[in-house]
């Protein structure tokens, strides 16, 4: 009887999803605050399960698929309250536009499910059934609204691009596979560490999986789809994509890139360097020139993707549970700015340019003061937790002797400082071209409120959640 | 006698014919359906060798999941595209470009 204790969360998150698909379908037109209701109940319940089934040591089951370790408990707590928080702030927003519809929750689950197996990964089919799983849902979820052009186009290209960068990822994976003879990612790390009789197809495969890698997570030269997709897609879906399936692909990059192929760091090292070098330069730069909020937060993500990687580059604990720390703090940050376009959206107007920023102090006081922590933050400046998490991986790659790829990240990171600042600017020190009072739901209010003072405090006091990060890693 | 290296040629050869096919391509969406069908179908060729090579059936069976994932993909694939003419009234690459900057 093999021990299913530890995928318990995922199971229960599975028979969930699958019932409330059921109950869906049997609930009138007016009655869908169940499914949603259902769907946030699932969530914090999971992440309840996550909590309590957690380990210590290093738990595989499921004959090698899967594994239950510290740093897996770490991410899916976060993946499931994340996405819990990113369901209340879309929930208006879809009821404004009458998308309020089973499915977008149901989709949500599914990748949400994806995420965890992918979090939980232990051979490369898991990671790559766990990344599919996740990627469907999205693309469907892009597409979401299906009368509007600008959304269909993001998920045609979405889908493109995605499907281009699994083949990719897949054929790095078989030709690691026929080197190494396992699938298993820990038999792979220990294949790796003898000498290999085809040193050339190996490099060959980790090139594969490091642009597979590269295109899922936006880095350049393969963010292309980046913008576009959050352009395109509807806001809500946007909170959703640019959010929680970051803290994923930073699994999947510690799946893959650390605990299967750690022995060729030399080989991955060097092309992260490219990543993160391009990324930064692009992301911060472009971003300037953006007049749709959108789209500039795309190119912002790009940017923080660099940094993200850059801890990765350490290629050791501190370096990993940096960049675990500066994912987790990237995902509340995006998702308090994403949540406030969606507070400033109402039924028929988009609040999609940087424009309609304009004013907001004068509009409401408490938000614009919000926002301004959130923008300080995502720049870096401190007492904000941006800061500390910009630093921390900083301080990893500088202690690796890599002192120009910190300069790099940090006069880049400077430049880029000037479009979020802009932003505050326009909130204090500018007329408001839309005077008309935002509406706003209580329990979006409470929720917004918290995730910007959450950024502050976090700031303020950070060691608890350094710790646990190092702890997941397993430092400290 | 077909040994291992023959079949990764090939595979390679299918992979490459694949990437080519969409970055070339300036016509058609479907045709871009098709050539990422030919690359993960490529895959599906190297796993297959090296499992027959390696006498591990790990990778026969990993290729049941990529077969099953590519039909569920290009399922979504098309429900896009159907979402996307019935907006554009085209499938056609190139004018495909609302989004840009």
């Amino acid at each position: 009887m093999p021990n299913f204790i530890p995928v318990l969360p995922e199971i229960f998150l599975l028979s969930m999803t699958c019932l409330i698909l059921v109950a869906d379908l049997y609930l009138g037109k007016d009655r869908k605050g169940i499914v949603y209701l259902l769907t946030q109940v699932t969530l914090v319940v999971t992440a309840i399960i996550v909590w309590a089934v957690k380990s210590t040591e290093k738990e595989v089951v499921m004959w090698g698929q899967f594994v239950n370790d510290p740093m897996s408990t770490l991410l899916n707590v976060f993946i499931c309250l994340c996405a819990a928080i990113v369901f209340i702030y879309s929930k208006d927003y879809l009821e404004d536009r009458e998308m309020n519809k089973g499915e977008y929750y149901v989709l949500g689950l599914f990748a949400i499910l994806g995420m965890m197996v992918m979090v939980s990964a232990h051979t490369m089919l898991s990671v790559y059934m766990g990344l599919e799983l996740l990627s469907l849902s999205m693309y469907a979820m892009v597409a979401f609204n299906r009368d509007n052009a600008a959304s269909s186009e993001a998920a045609v290209k979405y889908f493109v691009l995605g499907a281009i960068a699994s083949s990719m990822l897949l054929y790095g994976m078989s030709l690691i596979y026929g080197v190494t003879g396992s699938l298993n990612l820990a038999e792979i790390a220990q294949a790796l560490t003898q000498p290999q009789e085809l040193p050339t197809i190996l490099s060959l495969g980790v090139v594969f999986i490091v642009v597979g890698i590269a295109f899922k997570l936006g880095a350049v030269p393969f963010h292309m789809w980046v913008p576009d997709v959050y352009q395109g897609a509807p806001t809500a879906v946007t909170l959703f994509i640019g959010s929680v399936p970051k803290i994923a692909a930073f699994a999947l990059v510690m799946r893959l890139l650390v605990d299967g192929m750690s022995a060729l760091a030399t080989d991955w090292q060097p092309m992260l360097m490219l990543l993160v070098v391009a990324s930064v330069a692009i992301g911060n730069v472009v971003a300037i020139a953006q007049t749709n909020i959108k789209r500039m937060l795309a190119y912002s993500t790009i940017s923080h993707i660099g940094f993200l990687l850059l801890g990765v580059i350490a290629a050791n604990e501190a370096g990993y549970s940096a960049s675990m720390f500066y994912t987790i703090v990237y995902t509340l940050m995006t998702m308090g700015v994403f949540g406030l376009l969606l507070i400033l959206s109402r039924k028929g107007f988009e609040a999609e340019n940087i424009n309609d920023l304009k004013g907001l102090n004068d509009r409401n006081p408490w938000y614009a003061l919000l926002m301004l922590i959130l923008m300080f933050s995502m720049a870096g400046v401190p007492p904000t937790v941006g800061f500390y998490a910009k630093f921390a991986v900083l301080q990893a790659v500088i202690n690796e002797g890599f002192v120009w790829l910190a300069i790099v990240a940090v006069l880049f990171s400077v430049i880029g400082a000037f479009y979020y600042l802009r932003i505050i600017k326009m909130m204090y020190f500018d007329a408001p071209e839309d005077t008309s009072e935002i509406s706003v739901k209580l329990d979006t209010h409470v929720v917004f409120s918290l995730n910007g003072l959450v950024i502050l405090m976090l700031g303020l006091f950070p060691e608890k959640l350094i710790i646990w990060c190092q702890n997941s890693i397993g430092i400290g | 006698m077909i040994g291992l290296q023959e079949y990764l040629i090939v595979g390679a050869l299918l992979f490459s014919i694949g990437v080519a096919g969409i970055f070339l391509n300036r016509k058609n969406v479907i045709i871009i359906l098709m050539c990422i069908e030919l690359m993960l179908l490529a895959v599906n060729t190297n796993f297959i060798a090296f499992s027959q090579a390696l006498n591990d059936s790990a990778g026969q069976i990993f290729v049941f999941f990529i077969l099953t994932v590519a039909a569920a993909e290009a399922a979504i694939g098309l429900a896009i595209l159907i979402v996307l003419f019935r907006n554009l009234k085209t499938v056609d690459v190139s004018e495909i470009d609302a989004l840009k900057g």
